[in-house]
């Protein structure tokens, strides 16, 4: 799950992080006002949408009077905008953060996560502050620096001294460094979180740090305990087909093909998108209907398959091992007469009881087409799909 | 022989009074598999469809005789459930609870350290060496035993692997599900090393997926270290970027962990790469004679 900028300074405010004084705002009066109560310019408007790039996409302006900062956030609030990670239909903006601008000297860049060589908590830090950590990690990886975090002690001063100086950071800037990783670092636990990013961490004029922009994402496995975090989500910032998906225990994700596609087991889903594109297809969804699928959460997949336009007929691919293939068979055959298919339904069936699940099919007297193997179901959607 | 699980096996389900704990239980000790019992704490000196039920893994281990446990309760409570069948001093710890926090992960690894337990898991569909034991979630009928070893990150995609191998004759020394968490037990590469030292174990099939290095590590392994075949197939060649795929560790973002990038090293390692899920034991018949 992941936040906006302007929830993420909120929780690293509260862990003693150092962020921008600033307001969230959802009118452009709002905005203007908040721009008075933060006293003297200049300002930053930003749009809050939980994608990045938003400078390049016109979603980031630094603004001197209070009247501009009304005129930038009008324009900004109801636009949509379309950076590197929203895709080409973009984003609806429906908030802005009004900040207190600041004199920045340097830029700096730091980020918490969990490194899966070590199974650690990795705080990991670069002297190339506002650019893309990937890019970084490219083209000049010995300007980033890491530091792994014993879980039973936590982050040690000497590990954020490390950090620092590998920085370039001197003086009492030295010891804020530490307390700034050290916030990070709590709020990482405290939060459960899979991504704190701060990027970037600047050094101001006046010699201070400050997380100009943050980024957190949170381990979903873990919201049971975080109420709080969880209250944070925003339905509006995610696929509505996802978000339907999620309440019936369904992992789907809509894709640009138009081949639906109804599997189980993570893998599996993802090995039968390759089998559509190897032969010529593209898959309109990834889905996987989990191990103990029941009728029910079977037609809910159909129904959320088919609520999307661009598919043009279904695969079905499941490998029975505890979910017995004439329960899958009887599940596929209600659903489909539920939502009166339309459209070509190709069905590979392995693994228990799959003759008498493969019989159901057959003698439901709907137009279903049998598979034999992965390969042969997926060529025959394809053609179908094609036709 | 085999890795890690054979007959001689003495195995407990932690969580056995509940639903999915008994059912794999009884379908385990069906199978062949020395299910001595099980545990529930506050449910001790009571039996269950004849597994005797302990309150805790240390009384269950001094009773039966256990060195092996499978872990089937509830997510917050499976950190916790792990690390007592660590101290118990049991050998191998299967993990089949599907979402446990990563952060608790985290201090189960470093509590680990230095301890003489296997983790298999967590998220994953258990360990079996057909015909002999079978201890989590997979069909065992699919399975037939024989020289060929299986690791993988998926469930589904494990049986897909075993199934080709059956239908084509070829039998499996033993099938490892090492689940689909960025944070669990056993590494593809620690698989690919168990099964070199297995002396009847002749080739492996590694199935892995699109995230993290740990299939890149395995195969630069197998070419410094293996004399034996290795065929592999890396699902989510198709996944788009930064979207997470069910497990944790299909997400790929920015160009780390991606497919293609996998295929061409485990390529360059000489692992034979099947091109389509449909294709993973021929991929292995490319380079391996039964």
């Amino acid at each position: 799950m992941n936040i906006h900028e302007y929830q993420a300074k909120e929780i690293l405010r509260s862990h003693g992080v150092p962020v921008p004084e600033g307001y969230m705002c959802t009118s452009s009066a709002c905005s203007r006002e908040t721009a008075r109560r933060l006293g003297e310019g200049p300002w930053v408007v930003k749009a809050q949408i939980h994608a990045g790039g938003r400078g390049k996409g016109g979603g980031v302006k630094l603004v001197r009077a209070p009247d501009e900062v009304r005129d930038v956030a009008r324009d900004m609030l109801g636009m949509t905008l379309v950076t590197h990670q929203t895709g080409p239909e973009g984003k609806l903006v429906k908030r802005v953060l009004v900040e207190k601008g600041c004199n920045i000297a340097r830029e700096l860049y730091v980020s918490l996560l969990v490194d899966r060589k070590t199974s650690r908590v990795t705080l990991m830090a670069s002297t190339e502050g506002g650019m893309d950590i990937e890019e970084v990690a490219a083209q000049t990886p010995e300007k980033i620096f890491f530091e792994q975090i014993d879980p039973l002690i936590g982050l040690s001063p000497f590990q954020g001294r490390n950090v620092a100086f590998s920085l370039g950071l001197e003086g009492k800037l030295v010891n804020k460094a530490v307390q700034l990783f050290e916030g990070l670092y709590r709020t990482f636990i405290d939060c459960d979180c899979s991504l704190v990013e701060v990027n970037p961490l600047v050094v101001t004029a006046e010699g201070d740090l400050l997380a100009l922009d943050a980024k957190m994402g949170f381990d979903d496995n873990a919201l049971y305990r975080q109420r709080a975090i969880s209250d944070m989500r925003d339905y509006d910032e995610e696929d509505p087909h996802e978000v339907e998906a999620s309440q019936h225990d369904l992992s789907y994700i809509s894709l640009d093909g138009n081949i639906g596609c109804m599997v189980n087991g993570a893998g599996l889903a993802m090995a039968t998108m390759d089998i559509i594109k190897h032969y010529g297809g593209n898959p309109a969804n990834f889905l996987d209907v989990g191990g103990g699928a029941t009728v029910e959460r079977v037609t809910e997949a159909f129904k959320l398959i088919l609520s999307d336009d661009k598919v043009k007929g279904i695969f079905v691919n499941i490998f029975g091992g505890i979910m017995k293939c004439d329960i899958i068979a009887t599940g596929i055959v209600e659903a489909a007469k539920q939502v009166s298919l339309q459209v070509p339904l190709i069905v590979r069936l392995e693994g228990t009881n799959v003759a008498k699940g493969k019989e159901i099919l057959a003698a439901s007297g709907l137009d279903i087409t049998v598979a034999d193997g992965m390969a042969d179901g997926a060529e025959k959607i394809v053609k179908a799909v094609s036709a | 022989m085999s890795i890690l699980v054979n007959k001689d096996t003495k195995v407990i389900t932690q969580g056995i009074t509940g639903a999915t704990g008994l059912f794999h239980a009884k379908a385990a000790r069906e199978y062949g598999t020395q299910m001595v019992g099980g545990v529930t704490p506050g449910k001790g000196g009571t039996e269950i469809e004849g597994f005797p039920v302990f309150d805790t893994v240390r009384d269950a281990v001094k009773k039966t005789g256990a060195n092996a446990s499978v872990i089937f309760v509830p997510p917050p409570f499976a950190a916790d459930a792990i690390m007592e069948a660590v101290d118990a001093g049991i050998e191998v710890v299967c993990c089949i609870t599907e979402g446990v926090p990563v952060l608790d992960m985290v201090k189960v690894k470093q509590y680990m350290q230095g301890k003489k337990t296997r983790l298999i898991g967590p998220n994953c569909p258990g360990i079996i060496t057909p015909g002999e034991c079978k201890i989590g979630i997979m069909p065992g009928y699919i399975h037939k035993p024989g020289p060929v070893g299986v690791v993988s990150r998926s469930g589904t995609l494990t049986y897909e692997a075993v199934w080709q191998l059956t239908c084509m004759g070829i039998g499996q020394t033993t099938c490892i599900g090492i689940g689909g968490d960025p944070v669990n037990g056993t590494s593809h590469l620690d698989a690919l090393q168990m099964f070199q030292e297995d002396p009847k174990t002749e080739a492996v099939i590694m199935i892995g997926e699109i995230g993290g290095t740990a299939e890149e590590e395995a195969a630069l392994y197998a070419k410094a270290h293996m004399t034996k075949p290795v065929a592999a197939f890396i699902a989510g060649l198709t996944a788009p970027s930064g979207k997470r795929m069910g497990h944790a560790g299909a997400i790929i973002s920015g160009g780390k962990g991606t497919a293609a990038e996998k295929i061409a090293v485990l390529e360059e390692c000489g692992v034979s790469v099947a091109a389509s899920p449909a294709d993973m034991a021929q991929a292995l018949l490319r380079i391996y004679k039964p």
